[in-house]
């Protein structure tokens, strides 16, 4: 690992003024992501920000939901009891994702901002426009088993390996986050980007803007009765997600009220299936219904060398986490 | 509780209480002409003093096993190096070195974690337990004793890791069913391949506890 300089900050304030300083500070929460791209080479800041000691790990009820602090830990949040009650979806996901030891350091705001799996991200030999703008995307004509099937860019194909992250973005979330201009407030869907012309930028935040929060609307709550969170991968634990599906149903006896479905491992961001939802609404649940809106949701799918086998593997996990969720 | 500190060469006083105090005593204007700039970053941007100088090593007091330490490290040197290159403690393992095997596991104020991707200087003030920590004098862990009991390793480069990560797994109470206790085991790889038998122990040590 290349030397670094390390701040220990004990305001919010203080820790993005460093940041607004030096272009080459970057914070540090759990550092599970960070601290393996700094041993990897891929990211070198000059000054790590270490903003463990701020106040941002409360998870508490609001008057509009549940308010996760951005540095709760993986493990407390898919414990906490108010999530298990009111969002037992984002306990599964979150379950589904790393190991017990990586989620009791893991923390939420870092899991939003965890970068892409991609081989031709780490491995520093390799072209990747994200990792080394204008160098070219290898994963493009290369090994792209793990890839995108959503959204993608000639200039990546890369996909958001988090698990939390497509739970959050099922239920609604909203991102809070505090710059030197103030605080603003971001819808989870609008959080993470496409790739584009300028896959460097995996989400919006602004480089000198800082996580604070993550918080759930009530009414996501209806849904806490049928969901599941299917993760389909190469062993039955502790690996990404080829393709994973979140699902949640509010349901009036066999007919859906409304439905919540994204998938991860599909696209550079967290994929929600808007069509598939509005098409859900009012049906009877049923495979049928489920495969009709699986077929919706893979309308504009485009696979490349390596991953075509998703094509197929990600409608049936759509359909299969319905039926999970809907029994 | 004993103290143990790792003194560096003498000369090194960056982060001295004599100076700190003096700091505190003087006016503001010779502080600044006295002091480097970033002290002065250090009171615009509410840093901790302590660490906001850019010299190579900063000083972690830290508990192993019951024992106090006072050390200076390089901000990129992780716990795990801390305990074994330091500290001596060469229980915990390098294996991927990249949070991937589990073998670096130890627990901090009683939570498993990788100490592998761990800085040491974030662990200031923090409490933290290796398997070098786990017996009484000669008298091994329950995990340690069933870990022999069922043959629960083959070359044994993994064993420390597991054997911290199956105390904690059973102190979470995630050990409710065979598939259980394989999901909440499997940031803990074994290349001999003795999980079973690893589950068995673990087993063991939770039908004893009830």
């Amino acid at each position: 690992m290349n030397p670094f300089q390390y701040t220990r900050s004990l305001a919010t304030a203080g820790a993005i003024q460093s940041l607004v300083k030096e272009p080459q500070a970057h914070f540090l929460a759990g550092g599970t992501n960070l601290i393996d791209l700094m041993k990897m080479g891929v990211v070198v800041p000059e000054r790590l920000v270490d903003i463990n000691p701020l106040p941002l790990k409360i998870i508490e009820k609001t008057v509009s939901g549940l308010h996760i602090g951005a540095l709760a830990t993986n493990s407390e949040v898919a414990d906490h009891p108010l999530v298990l009650q009111g969002y037992p979806l984002l306990s599964l996901a979150i379950n589904a994702g790393a190991s017990p030891q990586l989620r009791n350091m893991a923390t939420v705001g870092g899991n939003l901002m965890q970068r892409t799996r991609c081989n031709y991200f780490f491995d520093l030999t390799m072209p990747c426009n994200k990792r080394a703008p204008g160098s070219g995307c290898g994963a493009l004509e290369g090994y792209n088993r793990m890839h995108a099937l959503f959204g993608a860019s000639d200039h990546c194909i890369a996909v958001n390996p988090s698990d939390m992250n497509v739970a959050l973005v099922a239920l609604d979330a909203v991102v809070h986050v505090k710059g030197p201009k103030g605080e603003r407030a971001i819808p989870f869907g609008a959080f993470h980007r496409l790739p584009g012309d300028h896959p460097e930028k995996d989400n919006t935040l602004e480089r000198t803007e800082l996580i604070t929060g993550v918080t759930l609307p009530a009414s996501s709550s209806a849904f806490k009765g049928r969901v599941h969170y299917l993760k389909v991968r190469d062993r039955s634990s502790y690996a990404f997600a080829l393709v994973s599906v979140a699902a949640a149903l509010d349901m009036e006896g066999t007919t859906i009220r409304e439905a919540r479905l994204a998938m991860g491992g599909v696209a550079h961001k967290p994929w929600r299936l808007f069509s598939a939802e509005q098409f859900l609404k009012g049906k009877t649940a049923g495979v049928d219904t489920f495969k009709q809106a699986a077929a919706i949701a893979m309308q504009g799918a485009k696979a490349y060398q390596y991953n075509k086998f998703k094509l197929i593997l990600a409608p049936n996990a759509i359909v299969e986490a319905l039926q999970t969720a809907s029994a | 509780m004993s103290t143990k500190s790792r003194k560096e060469p003498a000369g090194d006083g960056a982060f001295s209480g004599s100076r700190r105090d003096f700091l505190k005593q003087s006016s503001l204007l010779s502080a600044i002409a006295l002091t480097p700039g970033p002290m002065v970053r250090a009171a615009e941007d509410q840093w901790d003093e302590k660490f906001a100088d850019v010299a190579e090593k900063i000083p972690v007091t830290l508990e192993v096993n019951g024992v106090s330490y006072s050390v200076k490290v390089e901000p990129r040197v992780t716990l795990l190096d801390l305990l074994r290159e330091e500290l001596h403690l060469s229980g915990s393992k390098k294996g991927c070195d990249r949070g991937q095997c589990g073998a670096c596991t130890v627990h901090v104020n009683g939570v498993r974690i990788n100490s592998c991707l761990s800085l040491a200087v974030t662990n200031e003030g923090k409490k933290i337990t290796t398997i070098e920590g786990l017996a009484q004098g000669d008298q091994l862990h329950p995990m340690q004793e069933a870990f022999i009991k069922h043959d629960g390793f083959q070359c044994g480069y993994c064993t420390s890791g597991q054997i911290m990560s199956a105390v904690a797994l059973v102190k979470e109470g995630r050990t409710q069913s065979r598939e259980q206790i394989s999901e909440f085991m499997s940031g803990n790889i074994c290349r001999c391949g003795a999980y079973s038998n690893i589950v068995k122990a673990i087993q063991e040590v939770k039908n004893s506890a009830i």
